[in-house]
């Protein structure tokens, strides 16, 4: 195991020095080393195979061609051989079993869901994080403040990442930390990081998510643990108050937003970004879901439709302006003519239609 | 190897006939509705649940309404088998006469749905309320439109039996129409209990 | 965001397409249209002077024969591959300018129709273009047929390929193009955050082509299994056969739920359905969930008939047959399989946890087996060998070599933990690029190079066809080896403009390479333009290769009817048993040769598919219920036609022969 070590730390050696910053094969923290060794490993477990052949794919046709010195060793009928088979199915098989055995370890090992605690590193730190049109919005539960475009976090505690989103798919990726998981609208994932030194490592959403995707990044600033009291006292000394108005203002789309901070953050607003019910008047997901569950809201609630519709409100063109779309309407299909029974049936149809359903 | 020593090639001694390969080709064609359907179905099966505080199937669905439904297409299926058996024993008019009654039947099913859809939008459960209604109105109406294109096929069908009789062409056309209708009818029957039955208890 | 869209307004003639929408304002594109129309009208008026609409017509628009629409696919993906390269250089040049400050010269706006546009082109109309092509050229003469199952129907499924892939083109000059990226999840390309016409272009382009390739996949099918020389097992059948059949089952599988799939955006789109949408119950990760069952097949649907060809290649050129001939058709059926359990490879990072992602994991690697007996299978068939080192096998070498590495990089990528790293980062890019170009379009080069004699009766340029192969295989590694290095470092894809500068040298280097393909793809057209030009010095008999399966048996081009007489086949590689045998065709005793006749209907559906796909678009109902009402009416008018064949009569038949035996 200790020459494995050796071999791994040589290798990203070898890349870190080349002066870029090859965040995924040198990473800044546990989870980001734990990815490199397993990508290493596998790349070696694999070249057991790809090396020979690619030598092949060379050294046979050469040595093979047609215009050789001596073609008495060719065969034109050798095209079987129980020997050969064995090997190119078993080698490979036997192959894929041993990465199959590191893939089950490492993929339970490394699940984003799973928290850090096994580490041992000290307290985790709540952020729920918030990808917004196009910019990253940051909130510190335990702490009552939040940021835009910046993300602090104490360097070598884990950080458990409470995840979502306000319209379109995106990913929080932090590559010198580790891997990534997407924010989904309506939806909150989890993701677990850790940075073991201090530094500043740059984040972005790593999904296409529109217009202003490009310009959708952050800088992470890993900090001591008293430069991370610091910032938090100083975030809590200046800014504004992070609540359901000013959400539903951040949330509108902006393109290279810059780094901003709310010096208080209103009780439960995470939960209701992924509840999607941050606006007034609109039901919460949760609550939608228990009703569902339930039966529905029956032939009353169709009325309702309103209280349920969030895109309608977030629409833009194609250049990320937001387009100002009349509230949804009640029942908008039945003004078509087709669909008026009065016009097709006579005026009493529709009478005797709705006292059957009334 | 024994296949080398084997091996000839040699002319034909009469010319190939390949059987029609129409048969398979159409079946074929099925599956991959049949794959078509079974996404609308696992759509259904996952959004079936989302109301969003709309009307569910026990507030919107009628058992007789959909049984009478259900019904017509069982019989329009069986008229389709006796209008095969008539063409089997080369009896044009018979066929022609089966033909037309499940036409018929597959128009008032198509009629019944039609009303079921229009009832539906018209009290504002349309597609556009939830994700159920969304589904529910892709599913069926799918097959909605399939039945309607399989009743065009019927009417142009009759033209082309009345005008040339129950040829080679025209019978092996009535054999995948027959498939085709049958198929419909398998699909209407997994609708039917996974649509409406199973909500319905 | 100092631009905005045209202001949305509907009129009942012209639907929401209004003067605005036209891009007159984009130099690019006015001489991107300058150029497609004044070549365009060249090309017009050449045809006019050289009274060549008529043949165009007869011979190849309206024509059933397989060979023509193999031909024809050809040339459309040649052209479409133009347009997508075009595009691929577009992003290449932006991301070596835009470094840092830097913002290069493409905004956003115009960068994400590129990158999305490049990708269904690339694949829709380049990749399955190329395939279906060389599917329908070779495979009916490999079983010794004289055309498809369902001759009409493959003119039909052409035709509505290329009205998919029109669409795609009109809307670089009417409207724009989605901006979603290739698979376009929602929510983004839902109605509410794709606002535009440029979604609904590619909903229609690909709904449209998408029946077109499901009705070729069944029409290929019906043509394996029943029209097949008398005596010829499916275990007898050519290795490109057998990865026919495999391809297109995977076809009939997997493109319905594409249909479905889009069918059901599109109604989310146009109907205020809920099924991708946030609100409402509806759910986007189905979208996902549905489009990588398709997707996934479809990468497999690609390369398959690719590892077809090459098995081909790599045994006539080794003067062998193939070595595992069982083992090959086992490990193609095995990948088929497997193809359909490990779409959720595709977006591990959405947090299904440890137990579902490991097991997308290991089913993904465990495809990595029967592909690599494949590639042991060819290295064996040279083994012992006697190689000769004509440009299909430079492909075929490149391919091993290439496509192994992209192997590789792709079982990385199936690894869970490892690809929460590289997801979305250009070591994906890398990695499809890898095995796609490495794969697919060397194995179009191959193809076209082994099969060119055969299809026009004189070999392609060898000097141009090695300087072609240099360009792309060399040009393939300075492209993406620098994306592989930029993956590793953490850097995403689909990014118009990036903050680190230290970046730059790498895509520089990359577009480097795009240049080098570019050239590559230069010499293509000089290769066929220089082999045309000296056809006659390059005439070759029926067999230049000493080739072994049967569609070497047919004269060099072969004759509509491919065979002049029926055979009964017992055996493998059937050409080297007849060139054993001494076999030779009888000269005498010809009788009438039953076979379909052209058709205008397929072309006709098709453009009328085309007008009812930019009416929907636009929203020009009355044209969209009439174009409609027009294809059903076509489509039920052809079945009244009761003579759509005939026979080549006998002494025509004995002239054919005679002809090619001079030749």
């Amino acid at each position: 195991m200790l020459r494995l070590r050796t071999l791994l730390l040589a290798l990203a050696g070898a890349f870190a020095l080349s002066g870029c910053q090859y965040h995924v094969l040198s990473p800044q923290g546990w989870v980001g080393d734990q990815q490199r060794n397993l990508l290493i490993i596998s790349t070696l477990l694999m070249l057991i195979v790809i090396i020979p052949v690619l030598i092949m794919a060379v050294y046979f046709p050469l040595k093979y061609r047609a215009d050789r010195e001596d073609t008495s060793d060719y065969d034109p009928t050798f095209e079987h051989s129980n020997k050969i088979e064995v090997a190119i199915w078993g080698v490979p098989i036997l192959i894929i079993i041993a990465l199959g055995w590191f893939t089950y370890d490492y993929t339970h090992k490394l699940d984003p869901y799973r928290p850090l605690d096994h580490l041992e590193a000290g307290a985790p730190i709540e952020v729920e994080a918030v990808s917004l049109d196009w910019k990253w919005l940051f909130i510190y539960p335990e702490y009552g403040v939040a940021s835009v475009n910046e993300l602090a976090i104490p360097a070598g505690r884990p950080v458990n990442f409470s995840l979502t989103s306000s319209t379109v798919m995106n990913t929080l990726s932090i590559p010198a930390l580790g891997g990534m998981v997407y924010s989904m609208t309506g939806m909150e994932t989890k993701l677990h990081l850790i940075a073991d030194e201090t530094g500043t490592f740059p984040g972005r959403s790593a999904h296409y998510s529109g217009p202003g995707f490009s310009h959708m990044t952050f800088d992470t600033l890993a900090m001591s643990d008293e430069d991370f009291n610091a910032w938090i006292e100083e975030r809590k000394t200046d800014g504004a108050a992070l609540d359901r108005a000013s959400y539903l203002e951040l949330e509108k789309p902006t393109i290279d937003e810059p780094v901003r901070y709310y010096a208080s953050v209103e009780d439960g607003l995470f939960d209701r970004i992924v509840e999607m019910c941050v606006e007034e008047g609109k039901v919460c997901m949760g609550q939608m879901m228990m009703q569902d569950e339930m039966g529905g809201g029956g032939l009353a609630g169709i009325p309702n439709a309103a209280a349920y519709s969030y895109d309608r409100a977030r629409t833009i063109d194609g250049f990320g302006n937001l387009i100002d779309l009349p509230e949804i309407e009640v029942k908008a299909l039945h003004e078509a003519f087709w669909n008026d029974p009065a016009a097709i049936c006579g005026p009493d149809f529709a009478v005797t239609e709705d006292t059957k359903n009334g | 190897m024994s296949h080398s020593q084997t091996a000839s090639v040699s002319i034909a001694d009469h010319e190939v006939h390949h059987d029609s390969p129409t048969p398979i080709g159409f079946w074929i064609y099925l599956m991959s509705d049949c794959i078509i359907f079974g996404a609308l179905f696992a759509t259904y099966a996952v959004l079936g649940g989302g109301f969003a505080g709309g009307p569910g199937p026990k507030d919107l669905f009628e058992p007789g309404f959909v049984a009478i439904e259900t019904a017509l297409l069982l019989f329009s299926s069986i008229t389709f088998g006796l209008a095969m058996l008539q063409a089997d024993k080369g009896k044009r008019d018979g066929t022609m006469m089966w033909l037309v009654i499940t036409g018929l039947l597959g128009a008032g099913f198509i009629a019944m749905e039609l009303y079921e859809f229009r009832h539906l939008i018209h009290i504002g459960a349309g597609p556009d309320r939830s994700a159920f209604l969304s589904s529910f109105f892709a599913l069926v109406g799918t097959h909605g439109l399939h039945v309607t294109g399989g009743i065009i096929w019927l009417v142009t069908l009759l033209t082309q039996i009345k005008a040339h009789g129950l040829t080679t062409a025209n019978m092996r056309r009535l054999g995948t129409l027959s498939m085709f209708w049958h198929f419909l009818d398998l699909i209407w029957i997994g609708v039917f209990s996974f649509v409406y039955l199973v909500r319905l208890i | 965001m100092a631009n905005a869209q045209p202001a949305e307004t509907f009129s009942p003639i012209f639907g929401r397409l209004t003067l605005d929408w036209i891009p007159y304002h984009e130099p690019i594109l006015v001489a991107t249209f300058a150029g497609v129309a004044l070549g365009g009208l060249v090309v017009l008026a050449l045809m006019t002077y050289f009274k060549l609409w008529g043949p165009l017509w007869r011979d190849w628009v309206t024509s059933v024969d397989h060979k023509k629409i193999g031909i024809m696919y050809m040339i459309l993906g040649f052209i479409m591959m133009i347009r997508g390269f075009a595009d691929a250089l577009m992003m290449r040049a932006q991301q070596a300018m835009a470094a840092g400050e830097a913002a290069g010269y493409l905004p956003p706006h115009h960068f994400d129709q590129v990158f999305t546009a490049h990708g269904v082109i690339m694949i829709f109309f380049v990749a399955m273009a190329f395939v279906t092509g060389i599917m329908n050229y070779v495979m009916p003469m490999q079983i010794g047929a004289r055309d498809v199952a369902f001759p009409f129907l493959n003119n039909f499924s052409f035709w509505m390929t290329v009205a998919g892939a029109l669409l795609v083109n009109i809307s670089l000059f009417v409207g724009e193009f989605a901006r979603v990226g290739w698979l376009a999840f929602p929510p983004l390309s839902g109605a509410n955050y794709s606002t535009g016409p440029g979604m609904d272009y590619y909903l229609w382009a690909l709904q449209i082509a998408g029946i077109g390739t499901t009705l070729s996949g069944i029409n290929l099918i019906a043509t394996i299994l029943k029209m097949r020389a008398p005596g010829m097992k499916l275990m007898d059948m050519p290795i490109f056969t057998w990865t026919a059949l495999i391809t297109n089952v995977l076809i009939v599988v997997a493109f319905p739920v594409l249909t479905a799939t889009l069918a059901l955006l599109t109604l989310d789109r146009y109907a205020d359905f809920h099924f991708f949408t946030n609100d409402f119950g509806g759910n986007a990760m189905m979208y996902i969930n549905l489009i990588w069952i398709w997707g996934h097949p479809e990468v497999y649907i690609l390369i398959i008939p690719c590892f077809g060809v090459f098995s081909e290649i790599v045994s006539t050129f080794s003067g062998k047959p193939i070595f595992g001939y069982k083992t090959m058709v086992w490990a193609t059926a095995c990948i088929m399989v497997l193809s359909f359990v490990v779409w959720l490879h595709h977006f591990f990072t959405m947090g299904s946890g440890a137990s579902v992602n490991t097991f997308f994991g290991i089913t993904t690697m465990i495809i990595a087996v029967p592909t690599g007996v494949k590639i042991f299978n060819w290295l064996f068939t040279m083994y012992k060998g006697r190689v000769r080192l004509e440009v299909p096998m430079y492909w075929t070498i490149g391919f091993l070599i290439t496509f192994t590495i992209g192997g590789m990089t792709g079982v990385l990528l199936a690894v869970p933990p490892v690809d929460f790293q590289l997801h979305n980062t250009l070591f994906l890019i890398a990695h499809f690029h890898n095995v796609i170009i490495g794969g697919v379009v060397f194995a179009v080069y191959a193809a076209v190079s082994y099969w060119w004699p055969k299809a026009f009766g004189f070999k392609l340029n060898d000097k141009w066809g090695k300087r072609t192969f240099w360009f792309w295989f060399v040009g393939f590694y300075f492209a993406f080896m620098p994306l592989y290095a930029l993956g590793l470092m953490g850097v995403t894809r689909r990014m118009n403009a990036y903050p680190d500068a230290a970046w730059q040298p790498y895509f520089i280097v990359a577009a480097f390479g795009a240049v080098l393909i570019l050239l590559g793809i230069i010499s293509t057209f000089v290769n066929f333009y220089v082999s045309i030009r000296d056809r006659n010095e390059n005439r070759v008999g029926n067999d230049p290769w000493d080739a072994r399966t049967l569609e070497w048996a047919t004269q060099s081009p072969p004759a509509p009817y491919n065979f002049p007489f029926d055979l009964q086949i017992t055996g493998r590689e059937a050409f080297w048993t007849m060139k054993k045998q001494g076999f030779t065709w009888p000269k005498e005793n010809y009788k009438p040769i039953h076979m379909p006749k052209g058709t205008a209907t397929g072309v006709m559906i098709s453009a009328l598919a085309l007008a009812f796909g930019f009416a929907m678009v636009w929203y020009i109902w009355w044209l969209a219920i009439l174009a409609f009402v027009g294809m059903l009416g076509l489509g039920i008018a052809h079945t009244f036609n009761y003579k759509r064949d005939y026979y080549i009569p006998v002494d025509e038949v004995a002239a054919t022969e005679a002809k090619g035996a001079a030749a």
